[in-house]
């Protein structure tokens, strides 16, 4: 059981990395993009991603 | 890969080569074998969920890389100190207590591979996505190959750690591939349809290069603001 959670936790770590916020904002804008079936809400939802991303990691800076 | 030389580097200077090079050869056969299989496998997913799937994971990927270059280059984060890694390496490496077993130095092959397998998954998950969607893995495994071989070379040649190759700079570029590749296949994946057809991939780049960009600018100026006052 350890052993699985240990792989779990490595890919975890090497996909989603250390904001998982970032993910879920991505999976969200994704099944915005699959509903509305249109090209135009990914690249701003990725820039506000990005951005509140970096101002979670810079917060206490 | 820069990473990876590093600690092959040290392993091989202070715990042997052969152990050190069996490490780097173990890795190799591993990620090949991790490329082969996986290859031919996703070739037989339709390539519209293939495009969303492996696009949303670039674009988690890339992100990750991005965010990281970008707090690099805003002075948010360390930059990476190769010489100082190398010397922090060859440090625990010498004081690592010897594990021989079958002629092979445990500790200089576990840090050999770990440190190649884990730089090169990086590389394989590249290899595989762009490989995938654009048709043709073994000209992306092609490209990846030449591109270790370079590092290689220039690794034997020099017989040091890529200080002054501007490891950043190349992130902050992967970074940005990954992100623009992840925004377009993903949104075709999706069912959405850029105008302009594969030209629009231009502009997504633009539009993340000149983005990040902007982050880096409105970060720096925020760090150094505290100074002024």
């Amino acid at each position: 059981m350890k052993h699985v959670v240990a792989f779990g936790r490595f890919w975890w770590d090497f996909i989603i990395g250390d904001d998982w916020l970032a993910a879920a904002g991505v999976a969200v804008a994704l099944a915005a993009t699959a509903l509305v079936a249109t090209w135009w809400i990914l690249p701003p939802a990725v820039a506000i991603v990005l951005a509140v991303s970096l101002r979670r990691a810079t917060a206490h800076s | 890969m820069v990473e990876a030389l590093t600690i092959v580097l040290a392993a091989g200077l202070t715990r042997g080569w052969r152990s050190a090079l069996i490490g780097v050869a173990a890795a190799t056969v591993t990620l090949a074998v991790v490329v082969a299989a996986l290859g031919p496998a996703l070739t037989l997913v339709p390539l519209n969920a293939l495009r969303l799937v492996v696009g949303a994971l670039l674009l988690v990927f890339g992100l990750q890389w991005l965010r990281k270059a970008i707090l690099r280059s805003s002075g948010f984060k360390a930059l990476h100190d190769e010489d100082e890694i190398y010397a922090r390496q060859l440090r625990e490496a010498e004081t690592a207590p010897r594990d021989e077993r079958a002629r092979i130095d445990w500790y200089g092959f576990t840090l050999s591979f770990k440190g190649v397998f884990l730089e090169g998954l990086e590389v394989a998950f590249i290899v595989l996505t762009f490989g995938s969607t654009q048709g043709s893995i073994p000209l992306a495994a092609g490209g990846a190959a030449a591109a270790i071989v370079l590092v290689t070379a220039v690794g034997v040649l020099v017989r040091a750690p890529l200080a002054r190759v501007p490891e950043n700079t190349m992130k902050f570029a992967v970074g940005i591939m990954l992100t623009t590749f992840g925004i377009f296949w993903s949104t075709e994946g999706a069912g959405g349809h850029w105008p302009g057809g594969d030209a629009a991939i231009l502009g997504v780049l633009a539009f993340v290069v000149l983005w990040s960009a902007a982050l880096v600018a409105m970060l720096r100026r925020r760090r150094e603001r505290p100074a002024i006052a």
